[in-house]
């Protein structure tokens, strides 16, 4: 019972926290709510027996990641978004972009119910399908992530460099030597 | 209720009392021994030889108007020191301080001298250091004072560059235990070496321990890596705007950083409560015998924050830029080339 109690507890956190992301007009609190929502995240992850991914989770995006997205929404000093100046001549709200948003949404949210649907067994922890130890254990889930999904994980790495050497080359102005 | 959930309860109590008492003792130690370096005595009114100190300093903050700025964020502004120091204590909770003990004989089966060990007690100290960030650079952001700001800016790119470091020198160290639980890498250095040198992982990682120490004091952001709060730059850096209770939290978020620094320095690198010397010395089969680990344990975490104390009031200040190229272009590469060689000969010598 208070296992559930708890996971009532982290799930609505989650929820609130990134409506609130979205519905926050000021950009330093939607960051800092966003780290709220995967702190929560974090801990539903621990309740299913996956300490190290709630930790990863943590570290990298908590720790490092939202740490970035203060750093440059305090660096650009953004302006409140204020709700009385509704610019309508801004390009994401020409008519023909917005429909094709929302028919994206309506598509997405009928796949995930789908999904949602045809899943029986979303009682059960993340251990328990994928063999208990591959998830809970550190050891396990290197061996398998460097053995059984070798590639995925070397495509990835090698996306992120790629994704480096793009932001490097952004970086360096025009003209600029060495 | 049984007894030993009582024990466990009490020994979670005394590590957070040990806590607050560190951050008191270290404010007073660092006047002492920076009165020592400086030739001169510190504080010496209050009480015999200026014991008491650190109670008429709690007793002024205590008692000075809290002040906030008129543009300041009022929430932030609140919960930033809260932040600071909650993430300080939290930290210390995977940090075991003892072996495990019966009390003398008082308990059927041992208890273990600690808040909590889980498995992956090294990350979990790792995650919530890493939080610790938010508090400073919400500080310096919510003030709405430039020099806070640029207190909050400096320390939110010095501690993410020094983290990578940190991190790469931690898992070398992981890798020779073989294990992510604190209190399994001190167990995995019990024992000697030829029955004269302790099995401590300082020997294996010297080039580790040292490229920690430097990452830990810039991720404390003590000098000589304190820019935060560079006083002659930045008045007082991102806690420019505190005042009362909101600013003494951040340094005692301070204090209890550096405590938990070299708690898990001793843990990882120096045998944590396995031998009081670096060799063997007739003293380490009396402490395991009796359970005086913990004190061992306190003795060289000591030992260590002497060490940062001094390297404070001895090293001047570097300059910002030299700080970025010496994390990223020295010590980045220097702890990933450890952790390959360490990789490389640990294959070579167990595979």
């Amino acid at each position: 019972m208070p296992e559930t109690l708890v996971f009532y507890a982290f799930s609505a956190l989650a929820v609130v926290a990134s409506a609130c992301v979205i519905g926050q007009r000021n950009p330093m609190y939607s960051v800092l709510l966003l780290v709220l929502s995967f702190a929560a995240i974090a801990g539903l992850f621990i309740q299913l027996d996956a300490p190290f991914l709630a930790l990863a989770l943590m570290i990298v995006y908590a720790g490092a990641i939202m740490v970035l997205f203060l750093f440059v929404v305090m660096l650009l000093n953004a302006p409140q978004e204020d709700a009385l100046i509704w610019d309508r001549t801004h390009p994401l709200r020409h008519p023909v972009i917005t429909r094709v948003g929302t028919l994206l949404a309506v598509v997405l949210i009928v796949e995930l119910a789908y999904a949602l649907m045809r899943g029986n067994d979303l009682a059960q922890g993340v251990g328990s399908r994928a063999g208990r130890e591959t998830v809970s254990s550190v050891r396990e889930l290197g061996r398998v992530l460097f053995t059984d999904y070798m590639f995925a994980f070397e495509a990835t790495s090698v996306l992120i460099l790629v994704a480096m050497v793009g932001a490097v080359l952004m970086a360096r102005r025009e003209g600029e030597q060495s | 209720m049984d007894l030993r959930l009582v024990i466990q309860l009490v020994v979670i109590g005394l590590t957070f009392f040990m806590l607050i008492n560190a951050s008191a003792l270290l404010v007073l130690a660092e006047r002492k021994i920076m009165g020592f370096m400086q030739q001169r005595y510190g504080p010496y009114l209050v009480g015999p030889h200026g014991a008491l100190q650190p109670f008429a300093d709690i007793l002024k903050l205590l008692f000075k108007e809290e002040l906030r700025p008129k543009g300041a964020d009022k929430w932030l502004f609140t919960l930033a020191p809260v932040l600071s120091v909650t993430a300080a204590f939290a930290a210390f909770a995977t940090v075991p301080w003892g072996a495990e003990t019966t009390l003398f004989g008082l308990l059927d089966q041992p208890i273990k001298l600690g808040v909590a060990d889980v498995n992956v007690g090294l990350l979990v100290i790792f995650a919530i250091t890493s939080m610790g960030v938010y508090g400073i650079v919400l500080a310096g952001w919510s003030s709405n004072s430039k020099y806070s700001l640029f207190g909050g800016l400096r320390a939110s790119a010095q501690m993410i560059s020094y983290e990578l470091s940190y991190a790469t020198s931690l898992a070398a160290v992981v890798m020779l235990a073989g294990s992510l639980s604190v209190r399994e890498i001190v167990d995995a250095q019990q024992g000697t070496w030829f029955g004269v040198i302790n099995h401590w992982f300082i020997f294996l990682q010297p080039v580790g321990f040292i490229i920690y120490a430097i990452a830990g004091v810039a991720e404390t952001n003590r000098a000589p890596f304190d820019f935060p709060e560079a006083e002659q730059e930045l008045v007082a850096g991102y806690n420019t705007e505190y005042s009362s209770v909101r600013f003494a939290l951040f340094p005692q978020a301070e204090y209890i950083n550096m405590a938990t620094m070299s708690a898990v320095a001793t843990d990882l690198y120096l045998g944590g409560w396995h031998g009081l010397l670096p060799f063997y010395t007739p003293l380490d089969p009396l402490i395991e015998q009796y359970g005086l680990g913990w004190a061992v344990f306190l003795a060289k975490v000591g030992g260590f924050l002497f060490f940062y104390i001094w390297m404070r009031w001895t090293l001047p200040r570097y300059r910002y830029d030299q700080l970025m190229g010496f994390g990223w272009k020295f010590l980045l590469p220097v702890s990933v080339l450890n952790l390959i060689v360490t990789a490389a000969v640990w294959l070579y010598f167990n595979a």
